[in-house]
């Protein structure tokens, strides 16, 4: 393995990067969808069930079945790629914020009312400040399985690490092949735990002293 | 000019020649009827609460005093009627402009956990705009008004406070931005007892300085006729009961149901009403320290007293020693006793008889400014008042019941003499 490592170390940093870019970005824009989405669902006490529902569902679907889907639909490349972590990644965050925007302590918001806040700024202010915490465990989460996801995005030519793994899995028992598909999954995770170290590190800098646990 | 003129600028606190900083609140045909719902929460209500004063809703649950205070600023909006807050239209104003107006200040304090001390009171400022240096001085100002130490607490947490503390900052935070009213929601339902009467007597010497208009719920009636300068107590669907001083309603409910709801012990409840400054202090025989024996003891057998109280050259009581004890020197010593139980002529009778059942003396010494020396309150005094105090209240009900028209003229007339 290290010698596959060291035939081309430029190629498989490339490919590293590529991998978390993917999994970050499509984190970031899942968070804005999954926050979005839990503020209008909050507001719909019966769709709060719902969005529960659809996100323990959406879950189980295969994620090596939605890619193939995407195929017709999208063609192959980073967008199928980017569309299927994103649609997993969302789940989790969705799920999260929900839970933490209801949890929420009512006569908090009343209050901020009260004073004088417009809704907009209470849940800018008071709402999402408190659920955040909640929220970011979310983050954490789907961070982490989208690392995996991502790398199955390989199948549909996705950027990132993945590809080490198809090419060592395709041709088991030729020269490398385990080397291969070890790098990939190695490769995986110690970018995922990285990543996940950056998140405790963003949690504690963005979580307001007087309610970090 | 002549538009500022003719447009009176909000509610801005103005201070009137009295100190008041209050507006009035007028209620006019309120109601609050919720979808689904037969009954209404609140049945119409017309209510006239003065500038200037506290005003106590109370009543068993589901009553509508929480629901008639949040028709004043709005967080349920009434069905029907109109509130009138400092002669404006409450509901011709968009709710948020409005609600920075109105303090609001509800169980528990309601602190904002992931906001410093000082910027959970800045909030509302923060809203009007105030620039960063004036908000920054009245948090400041506000904390020491309820004494809490700036540099110590305003960058503090809300869960490294107690509830009491908690609670302060609450208040702070509805008086942030100097409102002509505040109201209040069980503001002290979530403190230990102790904790409880100090911030009510807190709440109240700030109410002295300021003089705002204060609409304040509890279910608590000792803290309904401690703190209102009226009390509403309504029954369920928002009906009024009774709306009154506190002493009127504790000497002469205006029903069996306003009785039974003051319940037992109302005269009990009487002796939190008055102070010790309000009847007249008896008279004893005192003493200095160093002066001869004799003389002393001639002074007290005259008076009929047999023991005296010891003063020390700044007039502070020192001890209360009987005529016998006295007899041992030939001066007058420092008796220096600890335990000598004085209390304060702005304590409430309540207080004066709880150190009198225990005092051997039967009579209780009251001090004044620096703990000087102004007489002794006893047994007889105390019932001697409370017997005058209801039969006065008894003819001042009498006197409206049998005249409805006149009613709501005596119940102004004390503001508008003061104005």
């Amino acid at each position: 393995m290290w010698e596959f490592i060291r035939k081309q170390p430029g190629q498989l940093l490339y490919n590293s990067y590529q991998h978390a870019s993917l999994v970050i970005q499509a984190v970031i824009l899942a968070t804005v969808i999954a926050v979005a989405l839990a503020v209008v669902v909050i507001r719909i006490p019966r769709l709060a069930g719902v969005a529960n529902a659809i996100s323990a569902i959406g879950l189980t679907i295969p994620s090596f079945a939605l890619l193939g889907l995407l195929i017709p639909l999208i063609g192959i490349g980073w967008q199928p790629a980017l569309i299927a972590v994103c649609f997993y990644a969302v789940l989790p965050i969705l799920r999260n914020a929900v839970v933490g925007l209801q949890g929420v302590e009512p006569s908090l918001v009343e209050s901020a009312y009260g004073m004088g806040m417009s809704p907009a700024r209470v849940l800018a202010r008071i709402e999402l400040p408190l659920a955040w915490p909640v929220i970011l465990a979310g983050i954490r989460v789907s961070m982490q399985m989208s690392f995996g996801i991502a790398a199955i995005s390989a199948y549909v030519l996705g950027p990132g690490l993945g590809t080490y793994i198809f090419s060592g899995l395709s041709n088991i028992g030729g020269a490398g092949s385990v080397a291969s598909a070890l790098t990939g999954t190695i490769g995986v995770v110690i970018i995922a735990l990285i990543v996940d170290g950056l998140l405790v590190l963003l949690a504690r800098a963005t979580t307001s002293k007087g309610i970090r646990v | 000019m002549s538009d500022t003129l003719s447009q009176p600028e909000s509610t801005t606190t103005t201070t009137s020649a009295d100190g008041v900083t209050g507006v009035d609140i007028e209620l006019i045909g309120v109601t609050k009827k919720y979808p689904g719902q037969r009954r209404a929460a609140v049945e119409p209500l017309d209510l006239h609460i003065p500038s200037g004063e506290i005003v106590i809703l109370i009543g068993p649950s589901g009553c509508g005093k929480t629901t008639t205070l949040k028709m004043i600023n709005r967080l349920i909006e009434p069905t029907g009627g109109t509130i009138m807050i400092g002669g404006q239209d409450a509901r011709r104003r968009n709710e948020n402009e409005l609600r920075r107006e109105i303090g609001y200040v509800i169980q528990g304090g309601s602190l904002f956990p992931h906001l410093t001390v000082g910027q959970n009171i800045g909030v509302v400022p923060g809203l009007l705009g105030w620039n960063k240096s004036r908000t920054a001085e009245r948090v400041d100002d506000l904390l020491e008004l309820v004494g809490l130490d700036p540099a110590r607490y305003r960058d503090r947490f809300p869960r490294e406070l107690s509830g009491g503390q908690q609670q302060r900052v609450g208040v702070a935070r509805g008086l942030a931005a100097d409102p002509p009213v505040i109201l209040m929601d069980e503001p002290f339902g979530a403190v230990d007892p102790i904790t409880r009467q100090r911030l009510q007597d807190e709440l109240l010497s700030i109410q002295d300085e300021l003089r705002k208009t204060i609409v304040c719920v509890t279910h608590d009636i000792d803290e309904a006729v401690k703190l209102g300068d009226r009390i509403l107590l309504l029954s369920e669907g928002g009906h009024v009961e009774q709306y009154d001083t506190p002493e009127n309603i504790l000497a002469a409910p205006a029903n069996d149901f306003v009785a039974d709801f003051v319940g037992a012990g109302s005269s009990l409840k009487q002796l939190t009403l008055t102070r010790v400054s309000e009847i007249e202090l008896g008279s004893h025989t005192t003493a200095a320290i160093g002066e001869p024996t004799d003389a002393v003891l001639t002074r007290a057998r005259a008076a009929g007293d047999d023991c005296v109280i010891v003063l020390d050259e700044r007039r502070r009581p020192r001890g209360w020693p009987w005529l016998r004890e006295l007899r041992n020197s030939s001066t007058i010593v420092d008796p220096d006793d600890d335990d000598l139980a004085t209390v304060d002529r702005r304590a409430t009778l309540n207080d004066a008889l709880d150190s009198m059942l225990t005092d051997s003396h039967g009579a209780v010494i009251v001090t004044g400014r620096r703990d000087e020396y102004q007489g002794v309150v006893d047994f007889t005094a105390v019932t001697e008042h409370m017997t005058a105090a209801a039969a006065q209240a008894a003819a001042e009900v009498d006197a409206a019941d049998s005249n409805p028209s006149a009613e709501a003229d005596t119940d102004d007339q004390p503001d508008q003499a003061a104005i």
